[in-house]
């Protein structure tokens, strides 16, 4: 109790935290102060010494680490709860998604998806003129940016061109905000070339936005899909319990024998220690605190437990692959020589067919089993590679590194992503941008995430900073955006500066946040 | 030129199968080996000579096969060079099997020329060619002669027939300082351009030293004010809206 009250001091006291990011942070302490869930001797260790991570989620989960709430449904039926009734044009529907903004948790705080935007406003925007439709966007835009000040929030666009969609691409040019993180979904038969050429305009610009396989996408998930935080994808009107990671560089190294003992054995026992934390987590969220018998969003049937699972994350696949390929005598690395890459390939495989085939408690919303993801790091993360990604700095010419990362793309429903990054040429010829993004979802890239060296934006992980604000924080010790803070801790573990023309490595998420 | 028929194999420096600097959008760009010209500010001058050890023998089966590997990331082909033109018979055996493919049909075919090429290498290029980029090294006949080794007549022909038959695409105007960069030299230029080649996009190219002969290391290479005089006496007549300047 003595460290308790110091720590609960020292947040008190910090002259570097606002008020709201002091109450978040008292928030954590207290929830930390409580025993986590139960878990064997063994896979306590593990989480203890680094081989499954929780990514500091807390110890007694009390809501889920992502909810994709049904805006749309929302919008059509009014809420209860809000005391709104259904909103009858452009006015009140803003105002309407900004109101339940503010009542949506997720592991930040903050709500992680703000909902395709451009389909949930486009049929409010019929009667209104282009000056007015940019009036009120922008005023959407600027709020969500002040009071929900967290680069892990996120909207969606597309499939589909719209005067909304375009309206927001042209803001963000303008705007030039982190917040909100943006997603294009992007569908190869409804999805212009124009349109793609925009936003390709707007990532010159701003960083923003990704750009996600849609018909991959619905495959996996259905038609009901959103992408929120990072890159993380899930099915809308549920979302995930929570997020735990394997560190597949430290379960090789843990392991002795061939690769293939590797993959029958050692990788299967370490895929049981992270899928029984999961079960741990997921069974203390629905049954202790019981999330969903107390949630507004679930009376109103707007958020629903059968489309919920949870996400297994792995990362460090480069440090995983190198090793196995190194006690065999090999000198081939992850990314560069193709025994390598395939058995990195091997390797993701081998994890998909593991998690397919581990029950976990309250999964519904994907046959019960947890999802895959391609964790792409947090800001502690040293030495150990984002997610399936090739370490930064020594990514292969982009059509390398594209062959290199696209067949691990698929197994990843809930998310993946390899950061492309281009210089100034890149903006004299946006074509070319359009066809890297064409072609590599024709081949089986799930996401395509850019890094423009000369703009002031740089992707930590999957979320921006702009390279201005952490110079701001560097010298105030203050922060507006909480995910700027993460970015800070990235850059001091991981030299970002050293990689200012290179991409940017991972890491995603301190003490309290996401991934 | 031999024109009797496709020749079996085309004789190239490199292949840089991602390029965006070579015609819209990315572009698999075949660099062939042999120049007709001998250009004091050439920037690639190992593909001048015509044979060399350092240049690979291709079929046009082995293009075919890479570009399909990859046809889903492109907008199209580009041949360049060394100066693709002379090996016009493989390029045009090449661009039409990659036209009768049904996965690459939809990819655009471009030539970077210095327009020496008789109305024989037009005849077999252009039937299966969208678009020509076209340099012009200077306008004044004893500059150009002075940059190239030649006049520039067949040149400013090629140019004509190009425009008359609408594969004009682009013209580039590489600009050396001390040689063909003074403010007559470029308003003349655009003049002649807006009159012989209305509509088409120029590209003006300040001179950069990195990669040219040791006779051209000492010219340097233009600021950013000059290069954007260059391009604004060109625009000139040519109209600001189709000038770009790098």
């Amino acid at each position: 109790m003595p460290e308790f009250r110091e720590r609960a001091r020292t947040i008190v006291d910090s002259p570097a935290l606002t008020y709201r990011q002091r109450v978040q942070a008292l928030a954590g302490l207290a929830e930390e102060s409580l025993d986590p869930p139960k878990v064997s001797a063994e896979c306590a260790a593990a989480l203890e010494t680094g081989l499954v991570c929780d990514i500091a989620e807390g110890h007694a989960p009390y809501r889920p680490r992502y909810l994709l709430p049904d805006y749309s449904r929302a919008l059509a039926q009014g809420s209860e709860f809000l005391g709104l009734a259904a909103p009858t044009d452009l006015y009140e529907a803003i105002a309407f998604l900004l109101s339940m903004y503010s009542q949506v948790p997720s592991i930040t705080g903050y709500p992680v998806y703000l909902g395709d935007v451009d389909r949930l406003l486009e049929p409010f925007t019929q009667d209104v003129d282009d000056e007015t439709l940019t009036r009120l966007i922008r005023l959407m835009w600027v709020t969500i940016d002040r009071t929900l000040p967290d680069a892990f929030t996120h909207a969606n666009l597309g499939p589909d061109d719209t005067r909304v969609g375009r309206t927001v691409l042209a803001l963000e040019r303008e705007l030039l905000q982190t917040v909100p993180n943006l997603t294009l979904r992007v569908d190869p038969r409804r999805t212009p070339d124009s349109f793609v050429l925009d936003a390709v305009r707007t990532v010159f610009a701003c960083g923003k936005p990704h750009f996600v396989n849609h018909p991959m996408m619905t495959g996996d998930l259905g038609p009901d899909y959103g992408v929120v935080s990072c890159y993380n994808s899930l099915k809308v009107g549920g979302g995930s319990h929570t997020l735990v990671r394997l560190n597949l560089a430290e379960s090789a190294r843990r392991h002795t024998g061939d690769v293939e003992s590797y993959l029958a054995t050692t990788l299967a026992e370490h895929v049981a220690l992270n899928a029984e934390l999961m079960a741990a987590r997921i069974r203390s969220l629905v049954e202790d605190a019981q999330f969903f018998d107390h949630s507004w969003l679930v009376d109103e049937g707007l958020l629903s437990l059968d489309r919920f699972s949870a996400m297994f994350g792995i990362y460090g696949l480069a440090e995983c692959t190198n090793t196995l390929v190194a006690s065999a005598g090999g000198a081939g690395t992850y990314g560069h020589d193709a025994d390598a890459t395939a058995l990195g390939w091997r390797i993701v495989e081998r994890v998909a067919e593991l998690v397919a085939t581990t029950p976990l408690p309250y999964c519904d919303g994907n046959d019960g089993v947890a999802f895959l993801h391609s964790q792409s790091g947090i800001d502690s993360d040293v030495g150990v590679t984002a997610g399936t990604r090739i370490p930064i700095g020594a990514e292969p010419p982009l059509l390398e590194h594209l062959l290199a990362v696209t067949p691990n793309h698929r197994h990843f429903a809930a998310g993946v992503s390899d950061i492309i990054h281009f210089d100034d040429t890149a903006t004299r010829n946006p074509q070319a941008v359009v066809d890297v993004i064409r072609g590599a979802m024709a081949t089986g890239m799930r996401d395509v995430t850019f890094n423009l060296d000369s703009n002031d934006f740089i992707r930590i992980t999957g979320y921006l900073v702009r390279k201005s604000d952490l110079a701001k924080l560097e010298a105030t010790g203050v922060a507006r955006h909480g995910s700027d803070i993460l970015a800070a801790g990235s850059v001091a573990n991981s030299h970002v500066t050293d990689r200012a023309v290179k991409r940017v490595i991972s890491s995603e998420s301190a003490p309290r946040v996401v991934g | 030129m031999d024109s009797a028929g496709p020749a079996p194999v085309g004789l190239v420096a490199d292949v840089v199968r991602f390029s965006w600097v070579d015609g819209p959008g990315n572009r698999y760009a075949v660099f062939f080996q042999g120049c007709n010209l001998d250009c004091l500010a050439c920037h690639n001058p190992h593909t001048m000579p015509r044979r060399t050890p350092l240049a690979r023998a291709v079929t046009i089966e082995q293009l075919v096969d890479d570009v399909r590997a990859i046809a889903p990331f492109l907008s199209g082909v580009t041949v360049s060079g060394g100066e693709a033109t002379l090996q016009a018979p493989f390029v045009a055996a090449w661009f039409a099997a990659l036209r009768a493919h049904p996965d690459m049909a939809r990819l655009t075919r471009f030539v970077d020329s210095n327009g020496c090429a008789d109305d024989a290498t037009w005849d077999l290029l252009l039937p299966v060619t969208e678009g020509v980029m076209l340099d012009l090294k200077a306008l004044d006949v004893a500059t150009h002669r002075e940059l190239t080794g030649l006049g520039n007549a067949q040149v400013l022909h090629s140019l004509d027939r190009l425009v008359a038959e609408r594969r004009l695409a682009e013209v580039r105007l590489l600009v050396v300082p001390g040689h063909n960069d003074s403010e007559e030299a470029l308003r003349s230029t655009g003049d002649y351009l807006a009159q012989h080649a209305p509509g088409v996009p120029v590209k003006v190219i300040g001179f950069r030293p990195h990669g040219v002969r040791a006779a051209a290391r000492h010219i340097p290479a233009p600021t950013d004010d000059e290069r954007a005089a260059y391009g604004a006496w060109v625009a000139a007549s040519v109209g600001e809206q189709l000038v770009t300047v790098v």
